[in-house]
């Protein structure tokens, strides 16, 4: 288990927007700068936003930190416009560079990778739920680090797959890292990936066997967390080396 | 949408449980007092909603009550019904980083 | 307030009939789930209702005998404690009164219990003459899983945690006990309209 890296109170921060990544129709990367007093983050963490309207009212969500740990002075959150939602609307739509957000983090402790962990990697996401595995994969790669890892990676079509290209780009490194999509609504002509939802089979096809020691870290829409987690167990694995972080009914 | 689409895990709840304890809770060991199972408070079971007062714990194994948190009126009443222990970590230094 | 989100408004809120909403409270038209645990699914064949407690002759209803009892259309607003309220609600149940017709007791609070082990007390004279009811319709349907079918209680002038889901039946006492949610720190009556949300207010 990797130790927090939290230390002093956690409190409520202002930080600005520098900038924004458009990543895929419904999805906008926001980047904060952040104060020096920052104390680092582990791959995996999130922080809590706060929006206060002119009112007073005020609405708090969770956000997993898509930024590596060795991206210092800056923070990277990634968000999906969710239609009728009241938050991520606002951030993806709204909020712009140059704006303040208000944010307290870096937070948790359980779903995090820090390489001591070992074990080869099974990342397992859903639509938004790449978010905090990019953290992962990022800091994977900043280290240099060569711990057998794969991505299976669900999104409806292909233009809704969050960073694309950068995962390809690592994956073209050939230092480890292995990526499978599986497109669950619309395919391209000629696709040749997986094209359905992730099940036992693709598990069975894509993840370690469990006698290899595998640590897997599953994200996205709770219904697709708990049938993943449920399925690698079926599989074999043991529970404890199943790591989840359930976003909620949507993500997906 | 039933509440099996909508649950967390504890580790979701790891910035509330800042507020109170001044160590990280989601990354601490427990032990189910019902259940006897042993495992990390970050993966157990959440219930906890936007503007709800109460967040809910429960054992991931046998879905018992771990613990209970209500935040209002300039308080915060914690419970923990179903924990035999909790277990945190210190905190260490950051990773240096570059 | 010393810091706004430019900009932020919150969700688009529509303007509620003037007296209709307790303090604090919106009004939504969606109709949110709300569990402290996982829905229990018990097959009507083993249902049962209880009346249990001070009682000298429990009683007890299985679903065909319970569905079997005179029923009522019942048009309320709810509140829940998470702030949203929503008009002109539909149900369909079974008054309390009627469940309780001809028991003689001393018992002055209810402890209603549910499925799954959620409980929540009532002041006796809070659940009769007409205000409380057993649902196990919501909108002409029969209650979904989710919103505490096959069968909740329904106490609309209270905050909708009152109004326990999945409930199995009540337990008569002579003595106030918290529920669930009253033990950690909801308040024991639970009057919207005084927003009485946490103990103590
Ligand atoms: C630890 C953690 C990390 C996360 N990281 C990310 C991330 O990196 N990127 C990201 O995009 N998201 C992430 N999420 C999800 C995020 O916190 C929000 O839930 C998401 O952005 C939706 O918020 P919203 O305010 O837009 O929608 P909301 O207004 O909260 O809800 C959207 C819709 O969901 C449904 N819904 C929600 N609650 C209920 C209910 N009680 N009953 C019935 N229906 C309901 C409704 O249809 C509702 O309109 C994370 C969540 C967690 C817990
Ligand atoms: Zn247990």
């Amino acid at each position: 288990m990797a130790r927090a890296a939290v230390q002093r109170r956690l409190t409520w921060r202002r930080g600005r927007v520098t900038r924004r990544v458009d990543e895929t129709p419904r999805v906008r990367t926001l980047v904060l700068a952040l104060e020096e007093d920052w104390p680092g983050h582990l791959a995996g963490q999130h922080v809590d936003v706060r929006l206060t309207a002119e009112d007073g009212y005020q609405a708090q969500r969770s956000y997993s930190i898509a930024s590596a740990p060795e991206d210092v002075g800056q923070l990277a959150i990634t968000v999906e416009r969710i239609g009728d939602g009241e938050v991520s609307p606002y951030l993806v739509d709204e909020l712009t560079e140059g704006d303040q957000l208000e944010f307290r983090g870096p937070i948790g402790g359980y779903f995090v990778w820090d390489e001591t962990p070992g074990g080869p990697l099974l990342l397992v996401a859903g639509g938004s739920g790449i978010c905090p595995l990019m953290a992962m994969i990022r800091h994977r790669a900043a280290r240099g680090s060569r711990v057998p890892t794969r991505l299976l990676y669900s999104s409806r079509s292909l233009e809704d797959v969050i960073y694309r290209e950068e995962v390809d780009l690592l994956a073209a490194r050939s230092d480890g890292l292995e990526v499978f999509h599986t497109l669950t609504r619309d395919r391209p002509a000629g696709w040749t990936g997986y094209a359905r939802r992730i099940d036992l089979e693709m598990l069975t096809e894509v993840g370690w066997r469990p006698d290899e020691g595998p640590l897997g870290f599953v994200c996205g829409p709770t219904p697709l967390v708990e049938a993943v987690a449920e399925a690698l167990v079926q599989l074999g694995w043991s529970p404890d080396r199943v790591k989840t972080e359930r976003f909620g009914p949507t993500g997906g | 949408m039933d509440e099996s689409q909508l649950r967390l895990d504890g580790n979701a709840a790891a910035g509330i449980l800042r507020e109170v304890f001044a160590m990280d809770v989601s990354g601490a060991q427990e032990a189910c007092a019902s259940c006897g199972t042993i495992g990390w408070m970050g993966a157990q079971h959440l219930y906890m909603y936007p503007l709800a007062p109460g967040a809910v714990v429960r054992c991931s194994t046998c879905g018992d009550v771990l613990m209970v948190l209500v935040r209002g009126g300039g308080r915060y009443r914690l419970a923990l019904p179903g924990l035999r222990w909790l277990e945190m970590r210190e905190p260490v230094q950051a990773p240096p980083e570059t | 307030m010393d810091f706004i989100s430019r900009g932020f408004r919150g969700r688009p809120r529509e303007q509620a009939p003037a007296g209709r909403l307790p303090p604090g409270q919106y009004m939504v038209r969606d109709f949110p789930v709300l569990s402290a645990g996982p829905t229990p699914h018990t097959p009507l064949s083993r249902w049962t209702f209880s009346i249990t407690g001070e009682i000298d002759e429990p009683r007890q209803w299985t679903w065909e005998q319970f569905r079997a009892l005179p029923t009522e259309t019942i048009t309320k607003d709810i509140h829940c404690v998470t702030k949203w309220s929503k008009f002109d609600t539909v149900w369909e149940g079974v008054s309390v009164d009627t469940l309780l017709d001809g028991v003689d007791t001393t018992a002055e609070y209810v402890l209603a219990f549910s499925d799954g082990g959620y409980t929540t007390n009532i002041p006796l004279q809070d659940l009769t003459e007409g205000k409380a009811w057993v649902a196990f319709a919501f909108g002409g349907e029969p209650l979904e899983p989710e919103h505490g079918g096959p069968a909740r209680l329904l106490v609309p002038h209270l905050y909708f945690w009152k109004s326990a889901k999945w409930v199995r039946g009540l337990r008569l006492m002579s003595e106030n006990s918290p529920g669930f949610w009253e033990t950690y720190g909801y308040h024991d009556y639970g009057d919207p309209w005084r927003e009485q949300r946490y103990s103590g207010d």
